[in-house]
């Protein structure tokens, strides 16, 4: 069936520009969480935007479903492809268009790496702020289907802060803007609501990007504390006393362990909990805001306090956190990373639940986490190999998402939902909820093309009349009640 | 039916519901009733009624922007919203608030303010209006934002949650408590600017900032569009980190006041205060009480509804040319414009005064936004967003409303519209008031 689609994709897209051969489709079959694979019935890689419009077209005339991918970093299986779909590939769009330092702007293609943003920006003093760990890989355009955070969320705020306008393909194939990047557009605020959609309600071919002025100082504070417990009171204290540190960082015992031996990171020895504090902005307000962190974190029992005293330094302690998912990667067969967000306040006894939770099921957790924000990503390690650890491991981390909900949290904070969490979303949302949000999609893709499956656990039929009154209310049929 | 009857239906929803009377007018339509729902659940019931029997429903706060956007094309019942005005909780170390959307802004500034906290919105001076302080539901419903938002943003950027009521009364929930959550649509975006007409905000959650140790103002009176333009870019792209650059203009030919505000530590805000200076020039001074300019409506004309109050956008590297666009078309048409607003976030406002011709106005509306769609300049030319700006008038009285489309052109209206026949297929939430006629 798909077949047929092959010669217009090929007009469209050149024939370097389409991929058939199923040995070649499974390089796309998966995305960062590897978990899940599917391989596409169907690859291509568009140039321009005319070109994705047409593909999109091309789909939507056969209904044949379509998934958008970018790096393919994703950690939720967003970009997963349909084996019965095309999968549009937009790592070829990836020109820097312009850099308006005056307006504080940048229009760059989807395929352009989020690092490669902030680089084209330094020459006039500017860097795009949100900073995912994967950002020397992954795509703009991805950032804004999962709408990304980062380490330095905290003050910075996430993708859809800075996110001022985008040209995207409907489901239906038409080029359209969201927003004229000014930030203050008429109408809906449909560029809001678009980026977090997780690629759901159509693909994006162009983004204006908000810059931000590169920060007069910088200071990164490396503390380390006897326990997750005092390092989390540090946090609080922090937060408490008025500073919004650019990120707020922790990582427990195991986790140091990891990172330790596969970066020498040189993190304190025999440390429950390390906690990274960067604070930036201008000099005067750094420099006196590092000495308040400092003094709150040794009240709250912080042993070795050390400050990066330049760019070196500093690189040296933020490769410990950033490499943690790959070093606990080296200590264990298997690991599931989850992305629940409590609130902050609540880290200390949703750790302590989260430990007592891994020694009932004899399964160890690595936490490096975002404290500042309380989105924990808590690391599942696993023997893959033995079915009961496979099993114990999918319960705890299930039952750390119950926690979170417990805790008035989320599920996610910025991995996104995906194909992995859709489960998930009827604990943390009403059926109203969802139907509510469903509502948006089908008034941008009533025909259910656009990456399907994904977000939500049951696809809704664009058709159905919304809302409570559907048939006669049971009551009223038996004459028991009058609606009125 | 007779507005001296109210309907059983919505008797039943609402304990307290009264005819309308002249002042609940709806930017002159007469609705028949109001509503005072005093929960959620009132609240739902009195949509679930209304939808039932097709009438057509306003939501109001304190009204203090009842009298911006289009007048509804049918307004039976206005949904009172200030019964419902508790803080619900304040999570001051998360730093997150949960509010009724009939809170006032002032009445939430007290409760936070006694933490050191703020909920980081400058909302523009009531005006005429009728009871003081807007409420948060106004605020959200609106999007207004004042001088911070270079710093802080508008209401959807500080909108972590929300609860609205739909069209047919289901109560729906989107987004949550943490600041930091993806999951599932961020419909608290959606609902922000919506003008009511997609759903009742009944209630929403907010990141909150710290109040800020100290704040300093340094201004200066600068004359000529790119001498102005030249002191807000350079006060932008300073390392001091302003959380707002303002100007101010209250005539045409007069000085424009160019203002940064600093906040944090306050020997930080002190030293900045003295650097700022020096971007700024010799004349400029460091104080740190604000400005009485400061943040209010254009030449303190106080926006009220006699006049016409239009806020245009655009990317503040056009500033110098936009204020010259504005001079030009305003001495086309005739008028002279008193100009104020967030010139480095590319925001302004501006104020016609009551009584001025209404063809007088139209002309100079309509010169402006030629003005704004010719405003693309740079490498992108043809390849970035087809406007970079808009003007949009917020207000206007009903004889230059007539000549007027309020919103201009709108990308993506298509997109808008299936989403309000999504969310309210009968056309009953404030019909008529949005854009494209929403």
């Amino acid at each position: 069936m798909i077949e047929t689609l092959i010669p217009r994709m090929v007009d469209i897209c050149g024939p370097s520009g389409v991929i058939s051969d199923p040995l070649e489709l499974r390089t796309y079959e998966c995305d960062g969480l590897t978990s899940h694979r599917a391989a596409p019935a169907l690859a291509v890689l568009p140039q321009t935007a005319e070109q994705v419009a047409a593909v999109v077209q091309a789909c939507a005339a056969a209904k044949v479903p379509f998934v958008a991918r970018g790096s393919g970093t994703g950690l939720s299986g967003g970009a997963l492809p349909r084996t019965d779909g095309v999968l549009i590939v937009m790592s070829k769009m990836r020109r820097i268009i312009d850099i308006d330092p005056v307006s504080q702007r940048a229009i760059v293609e989807p395929g352009v790496t989020n690092l490669a943003v902030s680089t084209a920006a330094r020459p006039f003093g500017y860097f795009y702020a949100p900073d995912p760990s994967s950002q020397i890989v992954c795509s703009v355009g991805g950032n804004v289907a999962e709408n990304s955070g980062g380490a330095h969320c905290l003050k910075n705020g996430f993708t859809v802060h800075h996110v001022m306008g985008l040209q995207i393909v409907t489901p239906a194939g038409e080029l359209t803007w969201l927003g004229d990047g000014t930030g203050a557009s008429a109408g809906y605020d449909l560029l809001g609501a678009f980026t977090g959609s997780e690629g759901t309600l159509g693909i994006v071919t162009k983004i204006v990007v908000k810059l931000s002025r590169i920060p007069q100082a910088v200071t990164t504070l490396l503390a380390a504390f006897p326990t997750t417990g005092a390092g989390g009171t540090a946090v609080s204290a922090i937060i408490g006393a008025g500073i919004v540190p650019a990120a707020i960082e922790m990582m427990d015992a195991l986790a140091i362990e990891a990172a330790e031996a596969a970066v020498h990171c040189r993190y304190p020895a025999g440390a429950g909990a390390v906690l990274i504090v960067e604070l930036d902005g201008p000099e005067a307000d750094v420099r006196r805001d590092s000495a308040a962190v400092r003094a709150l974190c040794q009240e709250a029992g912080g042993g070795e306090i050390r400050e990066a005293a330049d760019p070196e330094e500093r690189a040296v302690i933020w490769a410990g956190r950033k490499s943690a998912f790959a070093a606990v990667g080296r200590i264990t067969a298997a690991y599931i990373v989850q992305d629940g967000v409590v609130p902050r306040t609540a880290l200390p006894r949703v750790l302590d639940r989260i430990a007592a939770l891994s020694a009932a099921a004899g399964i160890r957790v690595a936490n490096v986490f975002h404290a500042g924000d309380g989105n924990l990503h808590p690391l599942v390690l696993y023997d893959d190999s033995s079915p009961r650890e496979c099993r114990a491991a999918e319960e705890l981390s299930g039952a750390i998402l119950d926690l979170c909900i417990e805790h008035g949290g989320s599920i996610t904070g910025e991995h996104g939902v995906g194909m992995d969490k859709s489960k998930y979303m009827p604990k943390m949302f009403g059926a109203d909820d969802l139907e509510t949000m469903q509502l948006l999609r089908c008034a941008f893709d009533p025909a259910g093309l656009c990456n399907p499956g994904k977000v939500f656990p049951t696809p809704r039929l664009c058709g159905e009349v919304p809302g409570v009154h559907r048939g006669v209310h049971p009551l009223v049929a038996a004459g028991q009640a009058e609606q009125f | 039916m007779t507005t001296d009857t109210i309907p059983g239906a919505l008797a039943l929803a609402c304990r307290a519901v009264t005819p309308a009377a002249p002042r609940d007018a709806v930017a002159g339509v007469m609705p028949s009733w109001v509503a005072y729902p005093a929960s959620l659940e009132e609240a739902s019931a009195v949509m679930r009624a209304a939808a039932d029997h097709g009438l057509a429903v306003v939501p109001r706060g304190s009204g203090t922007k009842l009298s911006w956007g289009e007048p509804p094309r049918q307004c039976d019942v206005v949904i009172d919203m200030l019964r419902m005005d508790r803080v619900l909780e304040h999570a001051a170390g998360d730093l997150v608030a949960r509010v009724q959307a009939g809170v006032t802004v002032a009445q939430l500034a007290g409760v936070l303010g006694g933490a050191g906290q703020q909920l980081a919105l400058d909302v523009p001076p009531a005006g005429a209006a009728r009871n003081g302080s807007p409420t948060i539901g106004g605020v959200l419903a609106t999007g207004i934002a004042g001088p911070r938002r270079l710093r802080y943003g508008t209401p959807r950027d500080l909108v972590i949650g929300v609860t609205a009521i739909r069209a047919d009364g289901v109560i729906t929930r989107s987004g949550g408590k943490v600041v930091k959550n993806v999951a599932g649509y961020d419909l608290g975006k959606l609902f922000a600017g919506s003008y009511g007409t997609l759903g009742l905000i009944a209630e929403a959650v907010f990141r909150l900032h710290p109040l800020p140790a100290a704040t300093a103002f340094v201004t200066d009176d600068v004359y000529g569009a790119a001498a102005v333009a030249q002191a807000v870019a350079a006060a932008a792209a300073s390392e001091l980190a302003p959380a707002a650059v303002e100007i101010d203009r209250p005539a045409r030919g007069g000085p424009v006041r160019v203002g940064v505000l600093l906040e944090g530590d306050p020997g930080g805000v002190e030293e900045r205060a003295g650097q700022m200076r020096g971007t700024l020039g010799a004349g400029s001074v460091a104080t740190r009480s604000e400005p009485p300019w400061w943040g209010g409506a254009p030449g303190g004309t106080g926006g009220g509804p006699g006049g016409t109050l239009i806020r245009i956008a655009f990317w503040a590297a056009a500033l110098g040319g936009v204020l010259e666009a504005i001079d030009a078309a305003a001495g086309a048409a005739g008028l002279d414009p008193a100009l104020a607003g967030s010139a480095a976030a590319g925001v302004l406002h501006l104020s016609v005064r009551p009584g001025a011709a209404p063809g007088a106005v139209a002309a100079f509306l309509d010169g402006l936004r030629e003005a704004l769609a010719r405003e693309k300049a740079g490498a992108a030319d043809g390849e970035g967003p087809p406007r970079r700006g808009s003007a949009v008038v917020l207000h206007a009285p009903a004889d230059v409303r007539e000549l007027i489309d309020l919103w201009g052109p709108v990308p993506g209206l298509d997109l808008m519209r299936a989403v309000k026949d999504q969310f309210d297929p009968g056309h009953l939430m404030s019909p008529g008031r949005f854009a494209g006629g929403i």
